[in-house]
């Protein structure tokens, strides 16, 4: 085991060394570009002042507190759409003439882009994170179902039969063969929809003004407190690798018998 | 009763365990109907090993499913113990061709043999004893936990093989099922079979496009015809009750029976 493993650990070390190269080298040219007069200082505050912020922030219990709510508000809405889009799927998926009734109507609904929705949203639930969870949920929800319904589709023939000679009923055989195959793509469409889902929580505080990282933006920028906007900035970018994170690690604990992710075979 | 002799099952004297009755199937799809099957009658005694043996494009895997009761035949009947079966039965188990699609990956071998247990209410108990008793009979008792695809390809059959012996079919189906493992391994699983046979006394419909599979295998072959499908013989296979891969195969009888059918299907072939 050790000797195969060694060298592909090294190439992922060296490929993680350079990245960080590079990413030094970025914010580097941060730092150069707004001291040189090459970008507008007033817009473009070198990094070390964003940086000086985003310390600033750390001690900042308002800042914690928005974070908190960005965090809940995406959870909340990541948690009701995947549910929502896993039982759809499921039902939807297993019962095809189901299926070709609603086609049309999914396919109408989906590209509709959530934001449009923030008046109606505004409508009905004012400022509150009511209305960003009506954002969240319609943008994740599509991304979800789409996925759990290709999963569905996929289902083996085999397999099938196997469940219906060895006597699996029709809740069993959702159980047992349709939702294990559709996980996979369940996964993906989780983590399609958190990244979704963040864009929406953050937008839906900038928009409609309810409390958030996306808030503490707008805030930042009619202060005209620029640092302290990128450093906001940066704080949801992280918060967007870190849900990327713990998608992938999600999808390794759940797939750990698939393909595209067993070690043992 | 026991006075009878296997071979009257059509005599009606006493139920065969499974009659396969002028079973036509036709597909009817977008304007083309095609007539797969087209007259099978055959039946099985309680315990009898009987091989289905035909050219390629016989519509073997069609009368398996049809008999499993995974499709509907266009007219006949297929009885299991005397009573007609419309659907998948708890009668009857299949172990399929294609076994690698057939386990489940998600579960671990443990859990995909017992998972049909579970689906007809057998007590925790009950399905580990017959888990482990089936797992112990295809020489795989130290896999329990494994994942079906950790295994090699004859040791995944054997799987499905002891998942189907597990359900305690009183028929038990087999599709081809050697049709994709290497020709060792292949000999092993022959043997396998003829010794789940002889152990637990299980009634089995082995289909195969292999002749000397069939002739090695069976009690019994019958060689079907090129589609639409018709049951050309029905040749008894007198070679014994023990067979060994090395004796058996190298009797000239093995080789007059071999001869005769392939000489059955070769006809087939040239009548389409």
């Amino acid at each position: 085991m050790a000797p195969t493993k060694t060298p592909l650990k090294t190439v992922t070390r060296s490929a993680k060394f350079r990245g960080l190269v590079g990413f030094l080298a970025f914010l580097a040219v941060w730092e150069i570009l707004p001291v040189a007069g090459v970008l507008p200082a007033r817009y473009f505050p070198p990094f070390h002042e964003v940086l000086a912020a985003m310390a600033l922030n750390l001690a900042s219990p308002i800042f914690w507190q928005s974070v908190l709510y960005t965090t809940e508000a995406w959870f909340l809405g990541l948690t009701i759409a995947f549910v929502a889009a896993a039982l759809v799927g499921l039902i939807l998926g297993s019962i095809p003439i189901l299926w070709r009734y609603t086609e049309s109507t999914i396919e109408f609904l989906r590209p509709i882009p959530s934001v449009a929705l923030i008046p109606l949203a505004v409508l009905m639930f004012g400022i509150d994170v009511k209305s960003a969870l009506l954002l969240i949920v319609y943008a994740a929800f599509w991304q979800i179902l789409i996925q759990i319904l290709y999963g569905v589709k996929d289902v083996d023939p085999v397999a099938l039969d196997t469940a219906r000679v060895y006597g699996l009923g029709r809740w069993s055989r959702i159980r047992y063969v349709s939702w294990p195959t559709a996980l996979p793509y369940a996964i993906t469409g989780f983590r399609l929809g958190a990244s979704v889902a963040l864009v929406l929580a953050v937008t839906a505080e900038l928009v409609i003004g309810n409390p958030g990282i996306g808030h503490q933006v707008a805030l930042a920028q009619s202060a005209m407190a620029l640092p302290e906007m990128y450093s906001l900035v940066i704080t949801a970018g992280i918060m967007g690798v870190l849900v990327n994170i713990l998608a992938r690690f999600i999808e390794r604990k759940a797939l750990g018998w698939h393909q595209s992710t067993r070690s043992g075979a | 009763m026991t006075m009878n002799d296997p071979r009257a099952g059509e005599a009606r004297s006493r139920d065969p365990m499974l009659a396969i009755r002028q079973l036509r199937k036709v597909y009817d799809g977008s304007g083309r109907t095609v007539e797969a099957i087209r007259d099978v009658t055959f039946s099985l005694d309680e315990g009898e090993l009987v091989c289905i043996v035909g050219p390629s494009g016989a519509g073997k895997t069609t009368l398996l499913r049809c008999i499993a009761g995974l499709l509907e035949p266009t007219s006949g009947e297929v009885m299991l113990a005397g009573k007609p079966i419309a659907g998948p039965s708890p009668g009857m188990a299949v172990v399929f061709q294609e076994y690698g699609r057939s386990l489940f990956p998600w579960m671990r071998v443990r859990q995909n043999v017992e998972l049909p247990l579970k689906e007809k209410g057998k007590s925790p108990e009950e399905r580990r004893r017959l888990v482990d008793e089936s797992l112990e009979a295809v020489g795989l008792r130290d896999a329990r936990e494994a994942y079906p695809w950790q295994l090699s390809g004859g040791m995944q059959q054997r799987v499905a093989i002891a998942r189907a012996i597990a359900y305690e079919p009183k028929v038990l189906l087999m599709d081809e099922p050697f049709a994709s493992v290497d020709a060792q391994t292949r000999a092993e699983l022959e043997d396998l079979v003829r010794a789940i046979w002889v152990r637990l006394g299980v009634t089995i419909v082995f289909v195969t496009h292999d002749i000397d599979e069939s002739v090695y295998l069976g009690e019994r072959v019958v060689v079907l015809s090129a589609s639409p499908t018709t049951v050309m013989q029905d040749v008894p296979i007198d070679l014994g009750s023990v067979r060994s891969q090395l004796e058996t195969r190298a009797d000239p009888r093995f080789g007059q029976l071999r001869g005769q059918i392939y000489a059955l299907i070769k006809d087939a072939k040239h009548q389409v």
